[in-house]
């Protein structure tokens, strides 16, 4: 972290309550350009939450998430929703959604496919991929639109071991371009591989924001320390 | 007992030698029934959508709205119908009371609610599941409606039909408005009304049999199309 990055997203007193619980709780984080974070923190610690509201799919109940600079978004799910047409029809339809002509779509779509591998299978109906495929094609379809951060919620959670490092090498790829990454995960190896930095969430709050390379052997929280130590309690 | 083994087969003699006036009842029939499934795909199935996914205030007082339509006297709709489109009535004008097309109308009438009914079921469970998906790529909720009708297509395919099957198996509204005239405004539902108080059994079992063998032919066409769509769409 030689010079600091320029803002581009920041989240102010964030609560957020949902039916009643309150998911998040005064929660504040800025985020810089061009680094890769990973939210770790126990279940029920708000990383979910907090990702939509930043991404802008749940409205805070209190506080702001302000953008320094228009920025276009993407999100992968732990599930992949795909629409009931071909894999290549789905990434079409995110472009043609986000007002890209035509002739282009195609030709994007195709390199989007083939970046993540599924250029064979462009025409196989969606629905029917496996589940890495599945979230390979979600990637591809958030790649396509060429965001400038990229949300990604647990994406390897259901999948297998060979499955999650192709995902992990999409990720990369994304990032390797000046995406702004922002996942969570409960993969810890994953946090090690991916993260350039580690936010920690514990009840709805930022209990620490350390480079991944200090995180994993000095956390700065006790809550961190208890968690990495598998201590925990797990609501 | 006897007689209705000789009926069926009097029935079967009719349906064999396609008899002009069997085969004119079916075809008008089938023809009307086709049109009102048409008219009322095309006004329920974007409006059942709009339902789903819209958010707007009423909305749960005309889902309930909606759902107590499915069970809407048809006789009362005919009634409604005759007394729009008669001479003194606001759609007089077009003077189509006693016309095939009254008939289309008053089907499209009992149609309708059935198929928003059904397609906006449909349609809300893909919408839940899509609603997080599509709202991050930036889709209206406008935008979204032809999205997921053009996603459950296969599911309402069966909508539909079921709405056919309504309009065909019709019979009070369609008395009311068409006055069941021979050669005109006579459907299967209405000729088996007519040839049963006659005592013509044979021609109304005829015609009873047609109109199962084609509710039944629909559906099974529709259940295979689904089953298809199911294994290579999932």
């Amino acid at each position: 972290m030689a010079e600091p990055a320029p803002v581009m997203l920041e989240a102010r007193d964030v609560s957020v309550v949902l039916g009643g619980v309150r998911a998040l709780d005064g929660l504040s984080l800025t985020l810089e350009a061009g680094l890769r974070t990973v939210v770790l923190g126990p279940n029920g610690a708000g990383k979910s939450v907090l990702l939509r509201t930043l991404h802008g799919l749940i409205a805070p109940t209190t506080g702001t998430v302000s953008w320094h600079r228009p920025v276009r978004q993407a999100m992968v799910f732990q599930r992949p929703v795909m629409l009931r047409r071909s894999a290549l029809a789905n990434v079409r339809y995110a472009l043609a959604v986000s007002g890209l002509p035509e002739p282009e779509r195609t030709t994007l779509a195709s390199s989007a496919l083939a970046r993540v591998g599924l250029a064979d299978i462009a025409y196989r109906p969606a629905r029917v991929l496996s589940g890495g495929e599945q979230q390979r094609l979600a990637l591809a379809r958030a790649w396509a639109l060429r965001p400038g951060i990229l949300f990604l919620d647990e994406p390897t959670a259901s999948l297998d071991p060979g499955a999650t490092a192709e995902i992990e090498r999409v990720i990369s790829s994304i990032a390797a371009e000046g995406t702004r990454i922002v996942m969570t995960t409960h993969n810890l190896g994953q946090a090690r591989r991916l993260a350039d930095e580690i936010v920690f969430i514990h009840a709805g709050r930022v209990s620490e924001r350390t480079a991944a390379d200090r995180f994993f052997d000095q956390p700065a929280s006790d809550e961190a320390r208890l968690f990495l130590q598998g201590e925990l309690p797990w609501k | 007992m006897f007689e209705i083994f000789a009926s069926f087969e009097v029935a079967l003699g009719l349906i064999k030698g396609a008899d002009p006036e069997l085969a004119r009842i079916v075809l008008l029939s089938l023809h009307l029934s086709l049109l009102a499934a048409i008219a009322g795909a095309a006004i329920g199935l974007p409006l059942g959508a709009l339902i789903a996914v819209g958010s707007f205030p009423g909305r749960r007082a005309l889902i309930v709205l909606l759902n107590a339509l499915l069970g809407l006297p048809s006789v009362v709709v005919g009634l409604v119908v005759y007394l729009l489109l008669s001479r003194a009535g606001p759609l007089g004008s077009f003077g189509i009371l006693f016309t095939p097309a009254a008939i289309v109308v008053a089907q499209t009438v009992l149609v309708v609610p059935i198929v928003a009914a059904l397609a906006r079921q449909t349609t809300e469970d893909a919408w839940n599941e899509y609603r997080e998906q599509l709202t991050s790529l930036g889709v209206s909720r406008m935008r979204a409606v032809p999205t997921v009708l053009w996603d459950t297509r296969f599911s309402l395919l069966t909508v539909v039909m079921a709405g056919f099957g309504r309009a065909a198996s019709e019979v009070g509204a369609v008395m009311v408005v068409g006055g069941n005239i021979d050669g005109v405004t006579r459907v299967m539902t209405t000729a088996i009304a007519l040839e049963t108080s006659k005592g013509d059994l044979p021609l109304a079992l005829a015609l009873g049999v047609i109109l199962i063998g084609v509710v039944l032919a629909i559906n099974a066409g529709a259940y295979g199309i689904r089953e298809w769509s199911a294994r290579h769409h999932g």
